[in-house]
Order: C-alpha cells, then structure tokens, then sequence
C-alpha cells in the first residue's frame, strides 16, 4: 500500500492561525465506569499492538537453535545473546542498504519538495499562459495509481539507460502531484499583502519567494518533507523492479532477499527487520510532534 | 507587474523578424487574456512540469499504446496487434480472481481500518494520561517498511513456530496454517495490514475530534446527556465528513494493495491473496509481457477511476443533503 494519500485541508492554515490544541477536552470527569471501562479496553488494545515488535524484539536475540525450537518461548532455554546481530552484519549488506536508502530518499525528497513549491507559487500567484490546463491536469493526475505505470517506466528506464542506477530509482518517485496541491492550497492563504509590500520596494517575484514566502512556509514544506521521506524509504515496488545489483538495493528491497540468501534463519530475519526497522523509529522520536500535527493538517501520508 | 518584456531586436535580422513576431504574439494575449507573468511563470513551473511530462504524462500514454501491441521485454512484437490484449485479459480467469481478490481485499481491509480507528481514536480522546505512549503505540508500525512487517508476521503465522498458533493450541483451539491455506491467507494478510496501517487513521480521527468545539459537549451535558448520548448525537455525526474521506482513501490505498501479500505468501496459495497490481506485475516482469501487463493497468486503471468517481459523487451528494 503506497500512494500519497489526499486528505482534509481544512486545517491548513495561513501562519496567523491558532495552533497546537492539546488532546483532552475540560470538563469532563476523568474517573466513571466508562473511563475505567475505556482505560482497560485502551491497554488491552496498546499491548496487543506492541506485542509483534516484542515478540520480533526477543526472537531476534534468541540463537538460531532456541528461534527453531518448539515451544517457542519469550525466554529461550540458552539465554539471549547478539549472535543474530552479528551475522546480519558480518553479511556485510545491511550497512549499504541503508545508504542506498538513505541517500535515494533524501535526493527524491529535495527533488519533490522544491520543485512542487516552485510550481505551487507559480499555480498560487502567478498569471501565465496554460496555467489552467497545467493545473488541471496535475490536479487530475492526483488520481494515477503509480503501480500502473510500472511498465512503461521500466521501459523508459531501459531506454535512457537507468536501470540498476541511482537515477533510476530517484526520477520516477521525484514527482508527487499531491504535494503540489497542498503547498499551493497553503501559498493561496498567505495573505497576498505581505508580498506586495516587498515588491513595493522593488524586491522581484523570485526574491519575494526565497524571502518572504518559503520562511512563512516552513512547518508545510517540514510536513511535505517528512512525508515524502517516509513513503521513498518505505517504497517496495519500484525500487525492487529497477534494481538488482545487491550493491544498489534499497533495504525494504535487500530485506526481500535475504529470506533466499541466508536460508531459514529466524533469529537473523528478526535481526534484519529490527536493524530496518530502527532508523524510522528514531526519525519519528526525534521529529514525533511535526509528524503528527503533519498528519493532521495535510492528511498526508507516504504510505 | 512584470511584464514579459521583449528585448529590443540586435543580433541577426532572422532573429529581428521572430522576436518581433514575439512580440505581436504576447501583445495579442494579452489583450485577450492578459496573462502577465508569463517568463516567470514558466520559469517557476517548469522543473516540476519537465518531470512531470517525461515520468507520469509520458509513460501514461506510452503504457497505453503498449496495451495495444505485443511487446515483450526483449523488444520483439512491437507491432499494433489491436485490441486483442483486451480481449484476452476479458477471458483470463487469473486476471478476474486477481481483480476480485483485490475488491475483497478492499471491503475486508476497509471496514477495520475504519472501525478501529474511530474506536482507537475516540478511546485515546478521552483525555487519559500519557498521550505520547497511546499516539505512538498505534502510530508507531505504520513507519515499518512493508519487508520488515512481512518478515514480522510470517514469523507470528508460522504454524509450529509462531506464537499465535501457540496460544491457540494453549487454549485447545484449531491451529490454521494461516499463510499457507487458502481458507486463512486473505485473512491473516487483512489482519497485518490492519495491525500496519490503522495508525494513520488513527491519527485523523485523533484530529478531527480535536476540532469538535468544548461548547457542544458542556451544553449536551447541561441538558443531561450523558457519554453514550453526546457520543452518539454529536461525536459520530461532528466526525461524518472525516469519516467519508478517511473511507475515500482507505479504499483507493487498498485497492493498490501489493507489498505485504507479495513478500508474505506471493499471491498464494492457489492464487487465493494475489492482487490486481501483482497480477501487472507478474505478466510484465516475470511472463515479460509488457503489452498484456499494459493492457491489464489500463483496466484496472480504469476499475480505479470508476470507484473513486462513484465515491466522490456519493460523498457529495451526502454533503449536499447535510446542508439541506
């Protein structure tokens, strides 16, 4: 499941709007049965969320002999030990992986983000020829599942000589016609004046945007980059179809192939998926209020 | 105003006559429309335009001529054979059960995705301590790359090893093969999408009740409702366009559904979980037929279309009558 997803914007406010309302609402009494009743549920429900990191958690620091035993128990009979870690990464992959993902995630999110504040300016404030049909027609492209298009851009791909590069895996994700939509709903609510006050005072239209609108901007391009991140790193289909030199995989694609490579081993498989699993994870704790507040002012997502 | 102003003519009188031709042109427009930042415009434009043509507007179109020829990855059968990729994937029972395992992906996928994120949300809203711990509980696998989570969940499947079957057997109860049987395979995969991606619903449920105005519920509760009724007559309805755009997108991602079912069972078994976008796959890179995989985008391209067009004018309509 990956596709930008397009949502309420109706949060999405000009810098000037009231912002950060805290989760609980006053007035209502913390402790009836209800309460208990919906603590009890939430616990219940929170534990059974966690569970499968916990129980992946603990397999992955179990011996390859305790992780094919059965019973399987959360305290293996050796103890626990590194050993899966080790091997994982004495493979010598994952360390690469990560930077191919890294880097193709990074390069795709600089790509989207400036070009579609570029065009989003110009859809919001600037009057030119085809514009409407140009903006129509990004708009109506919102729609395109990009799993359709997986053919001709293989065979584009092979055509400019991009298969198994970098360029190949970036240029067919550096487009995102939702993220142009939403950049420009919010350009459409900066108060147009504090612009023509710049160019009152002779400051051209690129100046005017470099200064005054993309400072303005910043927690909507934050938003738009956190997401478009999220979806290249987690992006499975196109990488996996463009790339087949190990040295070139991304890691959700690399993951794919362990499975093959190192045989049934349980505890190693659980080490991997961990070790992928980490970067986001503390992406996420580090970034965790944009993120949300992300979600719930543009409704965007990269999955 | 800048307008797009025409250098005066210097070089060549070839160059002369086309500038000046320019000119009369942008002076034309204008009159007519009077689109005045043309230059710039463009220039603010065109990255986005550039990639945009050559990586989605191109392949689009490309896709579809491919639909109607025999190409093969090795470049051979080129030639425009007609509709005759259509006609084939109309009579192709895999296409059709890819099509139809895709449509029940979506109604069994939906319906959780959407129940469970309400009820997580409305549970979380309650105002309970530790806000962080709840958000990022139910958040938090929807950062997981989907070969990680598949690597999770066939390891909780596993019939002998997993833990699930562990506790079944503990309990005295069947213990299915879930992955490998075609009876349990669309469920257990159900099941891990709704684990994966309830989250983001989650959090624009947790959003939109956020917005529902205090004063609604402290003068529901001065009328004497208590929790069930002011959940009942104003949280449910207060969430209603919510709600319709969290089901518009649920369904549209569902439909797209590939990642987790190919990475946990290929499709299987029997091809009783493989989906419409697998099926593309699979004609195109493993059969390397490129024209019947176009052809097969194209239908289920067209599948998309129609359902989110239905979609949209049903939650109008909606719209249109809450307002009356």
């Amino acid at each position: 499941m990956t596709a930008p997803a397009l949502a309420p914007t109706s949060d999405l406010r000009a810098p000037t709007a009231d912002r950060g309302r805290k989760g609980h609402k006053p007035g209502q009494k913390p402790f009836g049965p209800m309460a208990v009743l919906s603590v009890v549920i939430l616990v219940v429900l929170a534990v059974l969320w966690l569970l499968p990191f916990l129980w992946s958690l603990a397999t992955s620091f179990k011996s390859e002999t305790d992780a094919a035993a059965t019973p399987q128990t959360w305290i293996p009979a050796g103890g626990f030990t590194l050993d899966a870690y080790r091997g994982v990464l004495e493979q010598g992959n994952i360390p690469v992986w990560l930077f191919n993902s890294l880097f193709t995630s990074i390069v795709i999110t600089l790509i989207v983000v400036a070009t579609s504040a570029l065009v989003a300016y110009a859809f919001s404030r600037l009057d030119f020829r085809g514009k409407k049909w140009l903006y129509v027609a990004t708009i109506a492209s919102i729609i395109i599942p990009p799993q359709v298009l997986i053919v001709p851009l293989f065979y584009q791909m092979l055509a400019f000589d991009m298969v198994d590069t970098y360029w190949g895996i970036i240029l067919p994700q550096a487009i995102a016609p939702a993220m142009v939509f939403v950049l420009k709903k919010f350009f459409d609510q900066v108060p147009i004046e504090l612009e023509d006050a710049a160019r009152v005072d002779g400051a051209g239209r690129i100046r005017v945007f470099f200064t005054i609108l993309l400072p303005l901007s910043r927690p909507i391009l934050g938003a738009v980059s956190i997401f478009v991140f999220i979806g290249a790193w987690n992006n499975f289909l196109w990488p996996f179809i463009v790339t087949n030199d190990a040295s070139l995989l991304t890691l959700p694609v690399g993951l794919q192939t362990i499975e093959s490579a190192y045989g049934i081993q349980y505890a190693q498989n659980m080490a991997a998926a961990v070790l992928a699993a980490l970067p986001l994870i503390l992406v996420f704790l580090f970034f965790q209020r944009q993120i949300i507040k992300g979600i719930s002012t543009t409704g965007f997502g990269g999955q | 105003m800048t307008s797009t102003t025409v250098k005066a003519p210097r070089a060549t009188a070839e160059r002369a006559r086309s500038d000046a031709r320019a000119t009369d042109r942008s002076r034309a427009s204008r009159k007519r429309t009077g689109p005045s930042d043309n230059r710039i415009g463009w220039g603010f434009a065109a990255p986005f335009t550039v990639l945009f043509a050559v990586f989605l507007v191109w392949p689009l179109l490309h896709g579809f001529y491919l639909s109607f020829t025999g190409q093969s990855l090795t470049g051979q059968g080129g030639e425009l054979i007609g509709v005759a990729n259509y006609a084939e994937a109309f009579a192709d029972g895999d296409m059709w059960r890819s099509m139809l395992n895709t449509l029940w992906f979506t109604v069994l996928s939906t319906i959780p995705l959407v129940v469970v994120a309400l009820v997580l949300a409305i549970l979380v809203n309650t105002g309970l301590p530790g806000q962080w711990l709840w958000r990022l509980s139910f958040f938090l696998p929807y950062l997981l790359a989907s070969t990680v989570v598949s690597l999770f969940w066939i390891q909780l499947y596993s019939p002998t090893l997993g833990p699930i079957n562990n506790v079944l057997g503990t309990l005295g109860l069947p213990q299915p093969a879930w992955l490998q049987d075609p009876d349990t395979a669309m469920i257990a995969v159900v099941a891990t999408t709704v684990w994966w991606t309830v989250g983001f619903n989650f959090l624009l449920y947790l959003a939109a009740l956020q917005n529902i105005p205090d004063q609604q519920y402290e003068a529901a509760s001065l009328d004497g409702a208590g929790r069930w009724r002011s959940l009942l007559s104003i949280t449910i309805p207060q969430l209603g366009p919510t709600t319709g755009l969290i089901v518009i997108l649920q369904v549209l991602a569902s439909l797209k559904v590939f990642d987790q079912i190919y990475q946990m069972t290929t499709g299987g078994p029997a091809g009783s979980t493989r989906s419409a976008v697998q099926y593309i796959f699979d004609t195109g890179f493993t059969g390397y037929r490129f024209g019947y995989s176009s052809a097969i985008s194209y239908i289920f391209f067209a599948v998309i279309v129609v359902i989110s067009i239905a979609q949209f004018s049903i939650t109008a309509r909606n719209r249109k009558g809450a307002q009356k």
